[in-house]
């Protein structure tokens, strides 16, 4: 069932506050938030367990699939498709691929990071509920923000938004879809 | 924001961003230098001078395009001279823009964040300008992508143990690596640009770059991850890049070339030169921007002893480089070395030593490196040192190789100089479009050095 909101959001003036509100709402039960910050902030990350993610194991993987088609590429232009014999001297010369194979991996592994990222992320994303809340554009300048989605099964319209009021935040407000 | 108006005190010496600031004010300056609708004089002296120097460019190709490479001054045995010279310089100077935001980034330097953004721009523009040599002397620079292996109907494919090919996949690899990782350092900025713009027009243009960022804590968890990452890809990338530009030279067997320690040597002149870069352009811009409370003192003293300490690996390598053509016993890199200090290019090579090897010492002092005239002098001393370096390798050893039959002193023409300051012209305009359209410091990085945003209390770190 879709819910009538996305969920309510409460503004914070420091990282300090955020962090203190974003503990006591895990510590509460709540699971399905999130918290928008104009910076990356270290203990926001422990509070929501979000020091893991899958991206260094996909940059891995592209890497190495990188390096891995740099390598077959020489070896089938060199060795297969047009070998020059240059005074005997062996066709598959891979000290000399070296190069290409390390830029090859470099650069796969960059490319997966990147859109990787942008996967991971969901973006670009033209569109997002939390825009609706009028003051959501000092999440890029100097406020924090900490939202509690509708889809948690304690999420409660009233008594989320009661929940938020205790944690001392400038203002709460509803995001509508 | 009235309730944040507090006053800006000027940076003391030690510090990396002035007191004072608070996010708000941090956000609203740098963000105020694009969108507000003054554009500085100082922006238009500028931005006039590179595109009369980038018409001239246009110019010198057209001359190039219709006469031939002739019109280079290339004789043999020659065969590549400026260009080839002016490719080195510029990718050199590029490498300072992923010096500070990769290696200083994994280093954990946090003054690095103010300086990031338009170095790592400088870097961008830098290789764009030094990938244009290559291409133009290839003779028939339409064909360019011949370069790269792909199914032809001619059936044939680059030579990947040419280091030429090494230098096209290191090169292009760099400059994509380098705008990537420079668009996802301004997607939050951008979202920022977003948020702050109130022209209409610019708040679409800002949002499709920004992609709909909204500084989301699981976002910004695996940007950062992202962020390492790229800077731990693009350490060794930049050092690889310069390496197999020393192998164009290394790798072939004219005396004065052919030598093992050119990697690290020419490593240690890019970030040399690059950071003769850095200081040229941020002693300008943060005064006309008023920016000296976020560029400080301290990042122009940091800077010039990077300049510094890779200075003296470079008069280190001129040490090395003599003594081991003396100590190798061969002939002819004798003779090669003996005619670079005393033969047709020994001006160019005294001022080099000038220029690389006894100017820098001058940042010893505290005194020098605290000018920021000084050291805006001594940048564009090193500039040109480091560009005279290139080019008595490079020339000096050709024009006289193994074969003394074969020796002819180059001569420039007017349509090398031309190409060259065109260049320029290109790099400039690029980057004062970057400066007038993007923000020039990173706004999220910067705010991240405030005192406010350190967490405190229980289970802070």
């Amino acid at each position: 069932m879709k819910q009538p909101i996305y969920g309510v959001m409460a503004e914070f003036e420091s990282p300090t506050a955020l962090v203190t509100a974003t503990r006591a709402a895990v510590a509460k039960g709540y699971k399905k938030m999130d918290a928008y910050t104009p910076f990356p902030i270290e203990e926001l990350s422990d509070a929501l367990h979000l020091h893991r993610n899958k991206l260094p194991l996909m940059v891995l993987i592209g890497g190495i699939i990188g390096g891995m088609l740099g390598f077959a590429l020489q070896y089938f232009v060199t060795v297969m498709y047009y070998p020059i014999n240059i005074g005997g001297r062996p066709l598959l010369s891979w000290p000399a691929y070296i190069i290409i194979t390390f830029e090859l991996t470099i650069l796969f592994a960059a490319l997966t990071a990147v859109f990787g990222l942008f996967a991971l992320c969901g973006l670009p994303m033209p569109y997002h509920p939390t825009f609706n809340v009028p003051r959501f554009e000092f999440a890029s300048r100097n406020r924090f923000f900490l939202c509690i989605e509708s889809t948690d099964p304690l999420f409660d319209r009233a008594k989320t938004c009661e929940f938020l009021e205790t944690l001392e935040p400038r203002e709460v407000s509803e995001v509508a879809h | 924001m009235a309730d944040e108006l507090q006053v800006i005190e000027e940076a003391r010496p030690e510090e990396i961003i002035a007191r004072g600031y608070t996010f708000g004010t941090v956000t609203d300056q740098i963000a105020a230098v694009v969108l507000s609708k003054h554009t500085p004089i100082f922006w238009f002296a500028c931005f006039a001078v590179a595109i009369g120097l980038l018409l001239g460019f246009l110019l010198a190709v057209g001359a190039l395009f219709t006469q031939g490479l002739g019109v280079w001054g290339l004789r043999g045995p020659t065969m590549w001279a400026w260009d080839i010279t002016n490719f080195v310089w510029w990718v050199g100077i590029g490498h300072a823009g992923t010096l500070i935001s990769a290696i200083l980034l994994l280093l954990n330097q946090s003054w690095r964040n103010s300086i990031n953004r338009f170095a790592e721009a400088m870097t961008i523009f830098a290789v764009a300008c030094a990938g244009m040599f290559p291409i133009l002397h290839l003779g028939r620079p339409w064909l360019m992508f011949w370069l790269f292996p792909y199914p032809n109907t001619m059936g044939i494919e680059p030579n990947f143990r040419s280091p030429l090919v090494w230098d096209v996949f290191a090169v292009s690899t760099y400059a994509t690596v380098s705008a990537l990782f420079w668009f996802v350092g301004l997607m939050p900025d951008l979202g920022t640009l977003r948020d702050r713009a109130t022209n209409p027009l610019l708040k679409v243009l800002y949002g499709v770059g920004a992609m709909g960022w909204r500084g989301s804590a699981r976002h910004w968890a695996v940007y950062e991850t992202a962020s390492l990452l790229l800077a731990g890809l693009a350490t060794p990338l930049v050092l690889s890049v310069h390496t197999v530009v020393s192998f164009d030279f290394t790798v072939g067997i004219v005396p004065g070339w052919h030598s093992t320690f050119f990697p690290p040597y020419f490593v240690a002149g890019a970030i040399y030169s690059g950071f003769a870069m850095v200081l040229a352009l941020a002693i300008p811009l943060r005064s006309v921007y008023n920016l000296k409370g976020l560029i400080t003192d301290k990042h122009l003293d940091n800077a010039a002893k990077v300049m510094m300490a890779t200075g003296l690996i470079v008069g280190y390598s001129y040490i090395l480089e003599a003594f081991a053509a003396w100590y190798g016993g061969n002939v002819y890199e004798m003779a090669a070395f003996w005619n670079r200090m005393t033969g047709p290019y020994k001006v160019q090579y005294w001022v080099l030593i000038t220029c690389n090897v006894v100017a820098p010492n001058a940042l010893w002092f505290k005194k020098f490196r605290s000018s920021p005239v000084i050291l805006f002098i001594w940048s564009l001393i090193v500039l040109v040192g480091m560009w005279l370096e290139r080019f008595v390798i490079i020339v000096a050893s050709l024009a006289q190789d193994n074969l003394p039959s074969s020796w002819r002193v180059f001569e420039s023409t007017r349509w090398d100089w031309l190409t060259y300051l065109g260049t320029i012209g290109l790099f400039t305009f690029l980057f004062f479009l970057f400066v007038r359209l993007l923000p020039m410091i990173s706004i999220f990085e910067v705010r991240t050095l405030l005192p406010s945003a350190k967490v405190k209390g229980k289970g802070a770190h």
